[in-house]
């Protein structure tokens, strides 16, 4: 009998350990609630309003992740200029800085104490408590996840197709929309799913900022804190099919995944 | 017409100064230098994409040094073809066309491009299953679609199997002798400027070493760089004076002129005779005892070191003549190296 490998039994015992560990949580969640627990949750405004508005909110830091995200990236990844690892580490730390931390951070600015609060007020933009506050939390915290993907998706492209582009005619806007976007594409999917996937699931920073509007992750704590396991437990179920649903078909709109299934 | 005047590229760890040369409108000029001497670089330089720190840059009388890549009517054609992945072949050779303006025979022209190079079949496929002596051919038709003023290849035929290399080169000098475009090319091959090329410039340590016509740089080399660039593997520092040359404790006798000023004598592997023992031919005449430390061979022919007088001599010999005249790793040899195939410098 063939002998197997003692790495490769500690590596397939490992994966064993780690699926498990991920997915019986996710399973015994899902299993829990009753049909009849997770139609009445559904059938409940403010739990369809709550996951509406986490998806929209996560959606629009997604969205204005790639609008300023996309430049920024592409500069990160084609230029060498000085600060650049400075920059870098600048964009890593909304990933590294405690959530409720990046709550308060973002509510000193947004106060009437700061003058950027005072003149999104006079302007009639409110920030706390807000759909607005939601989306600024947002963006803040999955702007590395977006960034960091198209940057190194941006860096896998040969810099001499774009020189090749400039050759023949092209500047460098019409170098990066013929070139490097089309070439990048994939890169730039994954970077807004894994934006949004973070957005979804922030709860620290947003309950600071905006405990109204709820957002899924505020109602879960909040139904788990005030009525028990079994009330918060159909919300968070309804919440990963939808971001499930969300993300297979985003994924289904890349182009590049459906050429390789 | 290009006219590099005292260029000055300054990267970190890597730094090329008065680099300047001339290519004539029409002519197929090669740089060439070894791999890392920069000459990718400054092809780089001509075509925008790389910042020069101090020179000029002309482009068919126009001082491009300040223009974007996109203003300097250049075509560029990378080792690695650079072809879009994510077009096809006929979108690749259509893609600067837009930036261009309109002629009223330009799909005429286009159309004979495509048939110069037996494009025709290949046009609505993608770019990536082609052979690459077709991604070469589609990246040449792509950088002149656009009727360049001159045309930059950066080793256009080092990734080449050697059948489509050789399919390229005769490509080349066809084209070159069609469109009569300038071209600016870059290589590390002495035997493709040879064969393609009327002038060269010979690059090494950030500088360029000499430039001239392809038989003067190989026959008259003016640096040991450039000499062992050509294929002057026995390269040595020697002393001059009265009609010989010292090298260590070698005298070799020289013909014409002797200018104390050289320091080094140089002499190609395939000048440099080598007779067995057994074959009795030691004449006495600028013959030379040694010794073979080694022996590679090379097919038909054998790579042979022989060691004389404290100096290490590279040699070819056909690999029948070292069965017939008992030449081995070890053995006995006499060494003839002529006069007149002594380069100084």
């Amino acid at each position: 009998m063939r002998r197997i490998d003692p790495f490769y039994a500690l590596a397939a015992a490992s994966t064993f350990l780690v699926v498990g560990f991920i997915v019986l949580p996710l399973v015994e969640m899902i299993r829990q609630p009753t049909a009849a627990d997770l139609q009445a949750s559904w059938m409940d405004p403010d739990v369809r309003r709550a996951i509406w508005m986490s998806v929209s909110t996560s959606g629009t830091a997604a969205l204005i992740s790639f609008v300023f995200g996309t430049p920024f990236a592409y500069l990160l990844a084609r230029r060498d200029f000085r600060g650049k690892r400075f920059i870098e580490s600048v964009v890593d730390l909304p990933i590294m800085i405690p959530h409720p931390v990046i709550g308060i951070a973002i509510l000193s600015l947004a106060g009437r104490q700061h003058w950027i609060g005072r003149i999104a007020s006079e302007l009639g933009i409110k920030v706390m408590g807000s759909v607005t506050g939601i989306v600024i939390v947002l963006t803040f915290v999955g702007l590395p996840f977006y960034i960091n993907t198209v940057k190194n998706g941006i860096e896998a492209i040969p810099q001499r197709l774009e020189n090749v582009s400039r050759s023949l005619g092209a500047g460098a806007f019409g170098t990066f929309m013929l070139v490097t976007f089309p070439l990048a594409w994939r890169s730039v999917i994954v970077g807004m799913i894994l934006c949004t996937a973070r957005a979804v699931s922030e709860f620290g920073a947003v309950v600071i900022l905006a405990y109204h509007p709820m957002t899924a992750p505020v109602m879960i704590y909040e139904r788990f804190t005030a009525y028990g396991l079994r009330y918060s437990q159909p919300v968070a179920v309804w919440l990963i099919f939808v971001c499930l649903g969300l993300f297979l078909l985003l994924r289904w709109l890349n182009p590049n995944s459906r050429a390789r299934t | 017409m290009i006219a590099i005047d005292d260029l000055a590229i300054r990267l970190p760890g890597f730094t090329m100064e008065g680099i300047s040369f001339r290519v004539e409108v029409g002519e197929f000029f090669i740089l060439l230098g070894p791999t890392g001497s920069g000459k990718t670089l400054i092809l780089e330089s001509i075509a925008g994409m790389v910042p020069i720190s101090s020179g000029r840059i002309i482009i068919g009388g126009r001082d491009v040094t300040n223009l974007p890549p996109e203003r300097r009517a250049i075509g560029i054609v990378y080792q690695d073809q650079a072809l879009f992945p994510h077009l096809s072949v006929s979108q690749n050779i259509r893609y600067g066309l837009r930036y261009r303006p309109w002629g009223a025979d330009r799909e005429k022209k286009l159309a004979a491009l495509i048939q110069l190079l037996g494009l025709e079949s290949l046009l609505d496929r993608g770019v990536c299953n082609l052979s690459g002596g077709e991604r070469q051919r589609v990246a040449l038709a792509r950088a002149l679609a656009t009727a360049p003023d001159i045309l930059l290849l950066d080793e256009p035929l080092s990734a080449l199997d050697p059948s489509f290399r050789e399919e390229i080169r005769h490509l080349l000098k066809g084209l070159h002798r069609e469109t009569g475009i300038t071209v600016l090319m870059v290589t590390h091959d002495f035997p493709e400027a040879h064969f393609l090329a009327a002038r060269t410039a010979v690059i090494g340590n950030g500088r360029i070493e000499q430039v001239g016509s392809v038989p003067e740089v190989f026959n008259r080399p003016i640096s040991p760089t450039v000499a062992a660039f050509v294929g002057m593997k026995n390269i040595f520092q020697a002393s001059f004076d009265q009609g010989v040359a010292r090298a260590g404790p070698m005298t070799l006798s020289l013909t014409g002129f002797c200018d104390p000023a050289w320091g080094y004598l140089a002499v190609r592997p395939e000048d440099v005779c080598v007779y067995g023992v057994s074959s009795g031919k030691n004449d006495g005449v600028h013959c030379f005892p040694g010794r073979v430390t080694r022996i590679d061979h090379q097919g038909a022919f054998c790579d042979v070191l022989v060691h004389s007088d404290g100096l290490l001599w590279q040699t070819i010999l056909p690999t029948g003549r070292l069965i017939k005249e008992d030449i081995a790793e070890g053995g006995q040899v006499w060494l003839q190296v002529l006069p007149e195939k002594i380069h100084v410098m």
